[in-house]
């Protein structure tokens, strides 16, 4: 079992070395090949247009002719060669003339703009307007063919591509502050093109070439192919393959082994083009199009330790998150979190931003993104359950249906191409079976719950069509779609307006106390937290530093930390400045040893940082975190 | 229905450059064409009166005016080389790449899909790799290539369909024929497409799944085959959709080799032909006729994206 789950962690990174290790082996056939092509001169081979019709069509390994001869007797292997040399010279060499043009014009329609610009997208719209291979015919028709005209063909075709990713790349760097700056400095327009925009624009130059350069020699083989490049006895790939074959039935090898060769190369060029766009490209850099599985990864250290779970509805027993990605310092963002929430309840959990609060709220139901999320400890009981070590269909069951989520932004929370009333039938018939429309008439019903004016409307339009209260409204009906016990908001209110957000937090309350809902309220704010919740939990650094009743928390914290959050609580009509805490929370890959609040607060003393601080209990209903709390027990 | 009418308005200009583009492209060769029809022995007269017949020397916006005037009547001319009515052939010919393309763009847009999906799904696992790196020789394989390994071993080793042509010569004929000589070109035509669409659906999917609607979606207990299949695909045929219309435009070009390589009686081999015969009024025609169905397709391409995604209002 560890071994597997050891080989799954290394999945990613055996990914990673696997693609490198295709772009390196896609370089070396690639410096091969060009070597052998490059060293054609000064190789033993024989004269690739000499033709001896003693001995056309000789099979390969003929003596003499590894690869055999074509149908006038001339040597295949000195043709693969040389014909592999005019390939590889015309397919860089169009691509050169590409990039050159496409680059040009990229680059002055995105820095000029407007007239320029538009003027000349125009043109570069209209020549991708016609399908890709016709325009290249088109422009051999008016050219005549030839190994050149084709080169050219083939060039031109490829502009607009190069034309519009730099264009792209270009506009977007065009009014950034430096080049604003070296503008105001009186730089001389080219002087700014050659010194702040090329630099910052090759390596979209280099990502298109690495694209494009397979694309080309395929292209003007294929043109050759057709025979409509190069003319005999001048002869690339292309051509020789286009001439044998005729020979297919006969002597299939002098057909094939021209095409294996453009096959090779071209595989080549790609494998390392990919390898070159993976590092050019910081978003696939990062590793972050990994695609998060449906429960997160468990790799449960503590699997012996079990805890007897009492009556509590939820009972977080040390729970642990840490997120580890190849390349990176891992992450610890939940540190043995301890969590208890009764029937009808509503429990604060409150924390800055990076404090681990909303990872802790999604690793409840195993929702927290792994890859590369790990739960590494803990329980999780509901009703004496244990959810992470449920399999993923019991967890199905209780997802939405027993324990619900309402998320931060209810704009990508919401999916945006299906209507609200589609997604609430959706949610419900989920969990239970039920025909279409009885579902639909109970999510009318649901959206009238909460508030919604005109609910029947609402129910067919779209996520994007609604006011960012509205959506948290059906954010909150998807959540009390199936009449769950236990609700968690992540930042509900966070991303609203003031006033929404009163709204909101108002509707919560009064759904709260109707349909006796327990309810785990993630915020990084007292304010709120206090209209609201009966019981508060203070996190920090991944760690709970302090908990109990909301009313006695806010009178008299206890921990250093909690008094900054609640000074930092702005009051209506209270005239002074919020404090703002000094410093800035550790970071998850560094965390001290001994309280992480220490390095920040006024009251740090040498045993603080000297090791692990245990959670002590205040009194009946509280306890802190701290050597040397405000509040003595 | 007003984007519709705003879309349909935007295809004319296009349209109209289109026609500018190839006019002038061929119109201004180097060599006339009366010598090419006559031959190189033949007298200054000759030449002339041949000119004033095709209406050559008249100025050059004048007889773009006169041709387009004549195309959008249907009149292509008369191809010098068949001694027929351009639009008659190319029409003709035209109908039999559509078959060749269009079994292709079907096949290519449901494996690409499947492929892609599939590789998003078991990221990173074995049939990811396998069928990421298909997918890499996929795009890299020249299918004029292909094509002649296919026919070495389905029609000459396997003797299983047909090397060439569209039906069989004698006591051809029918749907059951047809779909026989087609299994072959359309198969090794959908070959580089479906590569470059798997790698965009895969991508598109992966970049989908990482989403917060799918943490949502999962987060009501929604199972992950209606999660994977309904949600993050839904979005992802957003971003697939339009490079299935550019991708039409690969296989419509691409047809050119399959044809010349299965002897499939195209468009594309007959504008091969036409090039090599300098055959001018058929290169304009077959060329006009194709691209212009081309920025249909994509019309149709971009609407079927409206259809989808409420979003794009405008």
């Amino acid at each position: 079992m560890s071994g597997a789950r050891f080989a799954a962690s290394f999945a990613a990174l055996g990914a990673l070395l696997l693609r490198h290790r295709l772009a390196g082996l896609g370089a070396l056939v690639l410096l091969v090949v060009a070597a052998l092509a490059a060293a054609a001169p000064l190789l033993p081979l024989p004269n690739p247009d000499l033709t001896d019709l003693a001995n056309r069509l000789q099979r390969p390994g003929a003596p003499g002719h590894p690869l055999g001869t074509d149908h006038l007797g001339r040597d295949l292997l000195a043709r693969l060669v040389w014909g592999t040399r005019l390939s590889l010279a015309v397919g860089v060499f169009a691509s050169l003339i590409a990039a050159l043009a496409g680059s040009c014009i990229g680059i002055a329609a995105g820095f000029f703009g407007g007239r320029t610009d538009n003027l000349l997208m125009r043109g570069i719209d209209m020549l991708m307007a016609f399908p890709y291979i016709l325009l290249a015919l088109a422009i051999v028709a008016a050219l005549g063919p030839g190994l050149l005209n084709a080169l050219y063909a083939v060039a031109i075709v490829n502009i607009p591509f190069f034309a519009r990713s730099v264009r792209g790349a270009t506009a977007a760097i065009a009014h950034r502050e430096f080049v604003d700056a070296a503008r105001l400095a009186g730089m001389r327009n080219w002087r700014i093109i050659g010194g702040e925009i090329l630099p910052n624009v090759a390596p979209v130059i280099t990502i298109a070439m690495s694209t494009t350069i397979g694309w080309m020699i395929l292209e003007t083989a294929g043109l050759s192919f057709l025979g409509l490049g190069s003319q005999p006895p001048q002869a690339d790939l292309g051509s020789m393959l286009g001439e044998g074959r005729n020979l297919l039935i006969n002597a299939p090898h002098v057909s094939v082994v021209p095409g294996a060769m453009i096959f090779v190369v071209v595989v080549s060029i790609n494998l390392l083009g990919d390898g070159v766009r993976d590092w050019l490209d910081p978003r696939l850099r990062a590793g972050q199009l990994s695609r998060p599985a449906a429960v997160t990864r468990i790799e449960r250290a503590d699997a012996g330790a079990a805890h007897r779970p009492d009556g509590a509805l939820l009972q977080v027993r040390g729970l642990r998150t840490r997120f580890v990605s190849a390349g990176a310092r891992t992450q610890y963002a939940v540190n043995g979190v301890d969590l208890t929430v009764d029937a009808g309840q509503c429990l604060g959990l409150i924390g800055e931003s990076g404090s681990g609060k909303s990872v802790t709220a999604l690793s409840l139901l195993g929702l927290a993104p792994s890859p590369p999320a790990v739960i590494g400890g803990g329980r999780v009981y509901l009703a004496g359950e244990d959810l992470l070590a449920a399999d993923f269909e019991r967890l199905r069951a209780i997802r939405g249906r027993r324990v619900a989520y309402i998320f931060q932004n209810p704009m990508a929370a919401l999916h945006p191409l299906m209507t609200v009333g589609a997604q609430l039938t959706e949610a419900i018939r989920c969990h239970r079976r039920m025909p279409r429309q009885a579902a639909l008439d109970e999510a009318l019903g649901l959206l009238r719950q909460v508030r919604m004016p005109g609910a029947a409307a609402r129910a067919r339009q779209y996520p994007h069509e609604l006011s960012g209260g509205m959506r948290q409204r059906v954010g909150i009906a998807l959540a009390l779609a199936n009449a769950p016990e236990l609700v968690i908001a992540d930042e509900p209110t966070t991303a609203l307006d003031v006033t929404v957000q009163a709204q909101i937090l108002q509707l919560l309350a009064q759904l709260r106390r109707e349909r006796n809902l327990a309810l785990i309220f993630v915020t990084h704010d007292f304010a709120v937290l206090s209209q609201l919740c009966d019981r508060v939990a203070v996190m920090y650094a991944g760690r709970i530093v302090e908990s109990g009743p909301t009313h006695d928390i806010l009178a008299r914290p206890a921990h250093p930390y909690t008094a900054g959050l609640i000074r930092c609580a702005p009051r209506l009509g209270g005239g002074r400045r919020p404090a703002a805490i000094p410093g800035l929370p550790p970071a998850a890959d560094r965390l001290p040893r001994g309280c992480a609040f220490a390095p920040r607060c006024a009251r740090r003393r040498e045993a603080c940082e000297a090791g692990k601080v245990a959670s002590t209990r205040l009194s009946a209903a509280r306890r802190v975190r701290c050597l040397y709390p405000l509040e003595a027990a | 229905m007003r984007y519709c009418l705003k879309r349909l308005m935007a295809v004319v200009p296009v349209l109209l450059g289109l026609t500018v583009i190839v006019f002038s492209m061929l119109a201004f060769l180097p060599g006339d064409p009366a010598t090419a029809i006559l031959g190189p022995y033949a007298t200054p007269d000759n030449v002339e009166r041949l000119n004033r017949q095709l209406g050559l020397d008249k100025p050059p916006a004048q007889q773009y005016l006169i041709w387009l005037g004549n195309i959008l009547q249907g009149d292509f001319g008369r191809s010098y080389s068949l001694n027929r009515p351009v639009l008659d052939e190319v029409l003709e010919r035209f109908s039999a790449t559509l078959v060749l393309a269009g079994a292709a763009l079907l096949l290519c847009t449901l494996w690409g899909i499947l492929i892609g999906v599939r590789c998003a799904v078991a990221q990173y696992g074995w049939s990811d790799r396998l069928l990421t790196l298909a997918a890499v020789a996929g795009i890299s394989v020249p299918s004029f290539w292909l094509g002649l390994l296919a026919i070495l071993a389905f029609s000459v080793h396997l003797r299983w369909l047909p090397a060439s042509g569209m039906f069989a010569v004698y006591g051809g004929g029918g749907a059951a024929d047809l779909v026989r000589h087609l299994i072959l070109p359309a198969l090794t035509l959908s070959v580089v497409a479906t590569g470059v669409i798997a790698r965009l659906t895969r991508s598109a999917m992966l970049e989908v799944l990482r989403q917060d609607f799918v943490c949502a979606a999962r987060a009501r207990g929604i199972g992950e085959r209606r999660v994977i299949y309904r949600h993050a695909f839904k979005a992802a045929l957003v971003t697939i959709i339009p490079v299935i219309g550019v991708q039409a435009g690969f296989v419509l070009g691409g047809a050119v080799y399959v044809e010349t390589v299965f002897q499939w009686p195209g468009v594309g081999r007959m504008l091969v032909q036409a090039i090599s015969t300098r055959d001018i009024q058929l290169v304009q025609g077959g060329v006009v006729v194709v691209a212009a169905s081309y920025v249909l397709f994509n019309l149709l391409a971009d609407l079927a994206q409206h259809a989808l995604d409420p979003k794009i209002k405008t």
